[in-house]
C-alpha cells in the first residue's frame, strides 16, 4: 500500500519542485527588491544548513566548522574579487573550502565525536586570530573592501548554488555512499567490518559538503562590502546551521530546508521588530527548540501521525 | 638573562593559575555532568562584571566580591542544570545524543548571558585599578594584583581538590564521574550531584572572572576566547581529570608566556597548534587513561 502511494506521488512531487523553481527564478521580475534580498538570505542559510546536514546528519559527527568554510569563501572573494570574474571567484571560494576541509577531515575524523566538536569549534577561532595577526602585521590593515554586485545577480547565484546543493545532497543520500554514511552513524566499527573505508568516506563527504558553504561565502561577501576577520569568521555561522537542521529535523531531505527557511524569516522579523533584543530572544528560542523540539519539525510531524508512513525510510539521526 | 627567564616563567605561572581555574570548571562540567559547556566563558564574564560593578558602585574589595560572586554563579549554574539539562538528559536516547544537544543548549545560553550583559553594561571595555603596585621578585618585577590572583587560584584549586577527596559530597561526585548508573544504585542522588557539578563548574568560572577583573580589562564579549582556552587545557590535561586540568593550565600558561615574549599576539595560535598536535598524538591528555 505504502509503496504504491509513494510511487504514485513521485511525478507529482517532481512537478511541484519544478513549478516552485520556475516561480523562484522569475520572482525578481514581480516581487519587491526587499523580498529578493530576504529570499537570498533564506537560500544562504538553506545551503549552509543542507551542506552541514549532508555530512553531520547521517554520521552524527557535529561539525562546528561551517563558519570557517564560510569565512574562507568570504576572504577568497575579498582577495580575488578585484582580479577575477565573479563565476571564477565563486568556484575558487568553493575550492578553497575544499582544500581546507580535506586535511581537517583527514586529521580529525579519526577522533571520537566530542574531540571533533572541540577541534572544529576552536578552528574558527584560530583562523580568525591568525588572519587578524597576519592582516595587522603584514598588510597593516584590519579589514578589506569587497566589490559589490547587483542584488538580482546575488539572488540568481544563490539560487544556482541551492539547486546544485540539493541535487548533490539527493544523490549522495540515494547512492551507496549515503547508505555507508548512515551505517557509520549507527555503528562505526560494524561499518568498518563490512568493508567501508570509514575515514576516507567521512573525509571526502566532509570536504564535498564544505564546497557549497565556501561558494556561498564568496557570493554573500559582495553584499557586505566591508569585511574583517571578526565579521567573516563569526561562530554564529557554525551554530545556526546546526540549530536550523535540528529544528527542521534531519530524517528527511526537506527537514533542513524547512528549518532554515523558517528560522531565517524569524530572524528577519526579530531584527526589524526588536533591533536591540533580538540576539537575546534568539538565544531563548535556541534553548527552547533544543529542549522542546529535539527531533525537529519532521520528527514531531512523524510522531503526530505515527504508523502512517513514518517508517518507510530509516530515520538516520536520533 | 636569568632575570629574563625568571620573568617569563613567573608570568607564565601567573597566567597559568587563571587557566587552571577555568579548566577545572569546564572539566567538572564535561567530565561529570557531560555538558560541553560552550557558555563557560560567559560565567567568567559574569564574575568579572559583578566584581567590577561592586567595586565601582559600592567600593567593595574585589577579594570580598569572591564570596559574593561565587554563590551567585553557583546558584545560576545549579538552576540551569536543574531546568534545562536535566530535561535534555531525560529526553535523549543516548549519552552521545545528550552531549550534542546539551552543547547546543549551552550555545543558546551563551547568547542569552552575553546579550543580557551587553544590555546591562554596554559594549565598552571596563577595568579598575586594585593593588596596582609592583613587587620585585629576584630582579623580575610584577604587579601585586597578579600575585594575589595566582595565590587565590592555587588556594581555591587546592580547597576544591580536598573537598573532592575527603568529603561525602566529593566522593559522590567522583562516583558519578566514574559510573552514574552504579553511583545511583549506591544511593547517590544523581540528578542533584550532576546539577551541583555544573554549579561548581560555574563557580570556578565565576572565581576566575573575579580574579581576572583585577588584572585585565573586561568586556561582555570576552567569554569565547576563554572558553577556547579552557577546552584546550582540558584536552591537554585529560578529559575529566582535575589534577590534569591544573597541570595543563600551568603548562599552557608557561607556553603562552614564552610565545608572547617572542611574538605577542601569537599565544592563542600557539595553544591551538599544541591542541592539534595533542589530538593527533595523545588525545587522552597528560593524565588521561
Amino acid at each position: 500500500m505504502n509503496i504504491l502511494r509513494t510511487t504514485s506521488k513521485k511525478p507529482l512531487l517532481r512537478g511541484l519542485f519544478f513549478l516552485v523553481l520556475v516561480l523562484l527564478t522569475s520572482s525578481p521580475l514581480y516581487v519587491p527588491p526587499y523580498t529578493v534580498i530576504l529570499l537570498t538570505s533564506i537560500f544562504m542559510y538553506i545551503v549552509i544548513t543542507m551542506s552541514w546536514a549532508m555530512f553531520s546528519g547521517p554520521t552524527g559527527y557535529i561539525s562546528l566548522a561551517p563558519a570557517a568554510f564560510f569565512g574562507v569563501g568570504i576572504y577568497t572573494a575579498a582577495v580575488l574579487g578585484t582580479v577575477l570574474p565573479l563565476p571564477v571567484v565563486i568556484c575558487m571560494g568553493g575550492l578553497a573550502s575544499f582544500c581546507l576541509a580535506l586535511p581537517i577531515g583527514a586529521l580529525t575524523l579519526r577522533l571520537k565525536g566530542i574531540y571533533f566538536v572541540m577541534f572544529t569549534f576552536g578552528l574558527v577561532e584560530l583562523i580568525k586570530r591568525l588572519l587578524l595577526w597576519l592582516e595587522i602585521n603584514i598588510t597593516h590593515t584590519r579589514g578589506r573592501l569587497v566589490i559589490g554586485v547587483d542584488y538580482n545577480t546575488v539572488y540568481y547565484v544563490m539560487l544556482g548554488i541551492f539547486v546544485v546543493t540539493l541535487l548533490t545532497a539527493y544523490s549522495i543520500r540515494r547512492s551507496k555512499y549515503g547508505l555507508a554514511l548512515q551505517s557509520i552513524g549507527e555503528d562505526e566499527e560494524a561499518a568498518a567490518h563490512t568493508g567501508i573505508h570509514i575515514t576516507g568516506l567521512k573525509t571526502i563527504v566532509f570536504a564535498i559538503s564544505s564546497v557549497f558553504i565556501g561558494a556561498t561565502g564568496a557570493i554573500m561577501a559582495t553584499r557586505w562590502t566591508y569585511i574583517d576577520p571578526f565579521i567573516a569568521f563569526n561562530p554564529l555561522f557554525s551554530f545556526m546551521p546546526v540549530l536550523m537542521a535540528i529544528f527542521g529535523g534531519m530524517g528527511r531531505l526537506y527537514g533542513p530546508i524547512l528549518g532554515a527557511a523558517i528560522f531565517t524569516y524569524l530572524e528577519e522579523v526579530l531584527i526589524t521588530r526588536f533591533p536591540y533584543h533580538y540576539m537575546l530572544i534568539f538565544g531563548i528560542i535556541l534553548v527552547a527548540v533544543i529542549v522542546y523540539l529535539p527531533d525537529g519539525l519532521v520528527g514531531w510531524a512523524q510522531k503526530w501521525h505515527k504508523g502512517d508512513g513514518a517508517d518507510q525510510h530509516a530515520n538516520p539521526c536520533p | 638573562m636569568i632575570v629574563r627567564i625568571l620573568d617569563v616563567i613567573i608570568a607564565g605561572l601567573l597566567l597559568g593559575g587563571i587557566y587552571a581555574l577555568i579548566a577545572v570548571g569546564l572539566s567538572l562540567q564535561y567530565g561529570v555532568a557531560r555538558v560541553l559547556n560552550i557558555s563557560h566563558g560567559e560565567f567568567i564574564m559574569l564574575g568579572a562584571f559583578v566584581t567590577w560593578g561592586l567595586y565601582e558602585g559600592f567600593g567593595v574589595n574585589p577579594l570580598v566580591s569572591l564570596v559574593i560572586c561565587g554563590p551567585i554563579v553557583l546558584i545560576i549554574g545549579f538552576l540551569l542544570y536543574r531546568t534545562v539539562f536535566t530535561r535534555l538528559r531525560k529526553s535523549s536516547e543516548s549519552l552521545a545524543v545528550f552531549e550534542g544537544r546539551s552543547m547546543l543548549a549551552a550555545f543558546g545560553l551563551l547568547f542569552i548571558i552575553q546579550n543580557s550583559a551587553l544590555l546591562v553594561w554596554g559594549a565598552s571595555i571596563r577595568g579598575y585599578a586594585y593593588l596596582n603596585f609592583s613587587v620585585n621578585f629576584g630582579g623580575a618585577v610584577f604587579a601585586a594584583n597578579r600575585l594575589v590572583t595566582l595565590f587565590f587560584a592555587v588556594v581555591i584549586g587546592l580547597v576544591f581538590y580536598l573537598f573532592l577527596v575527603h568529603t561525602r559530597m566529593g566522593k559522590a561526585i567522583r562516583a558519578a564521574a566514574q559510573d552514574p548508573a552504579a553511583a545511583g544504585l549506591m544511593g547517590v542522588n544523581i540528578s542533584r550531584v550532576l546539577a551541583l557539578c555544573f554549579g561548581f563548574g560555574a563557580l570556578m568560572a565565576g572565581f576566575a572572572g573575579s580574579l581576572m577583573s583585577m588584572c585585565y580589562t573586561i568586556q561582555p564579549t570576552m567569554g569565547l576566547e576563554y572558553t577556547v582556552v579552557a577546552l584546550i587545557v582540558v584536552v591537554l590535561g585529560g578529559l575529566g581529570s582535575i589534577p590534569g586540568s591544573f597541570i595543563g593550565g600551568f603548562l599552557l600558561g608557561l607556553i603562552g608566556s614564552i610565545v608572547s615574549y617572542w611574538q605577542p599576539g601569537l599565544s592563542l595560535i600557539a595553544y591551538y597548534v599544541l591542541f592539534v598536535v595533542l589530538l593527533l598524538v595523545k588525545p587522552t591528555g597528560i593524565m588521561g587513561k
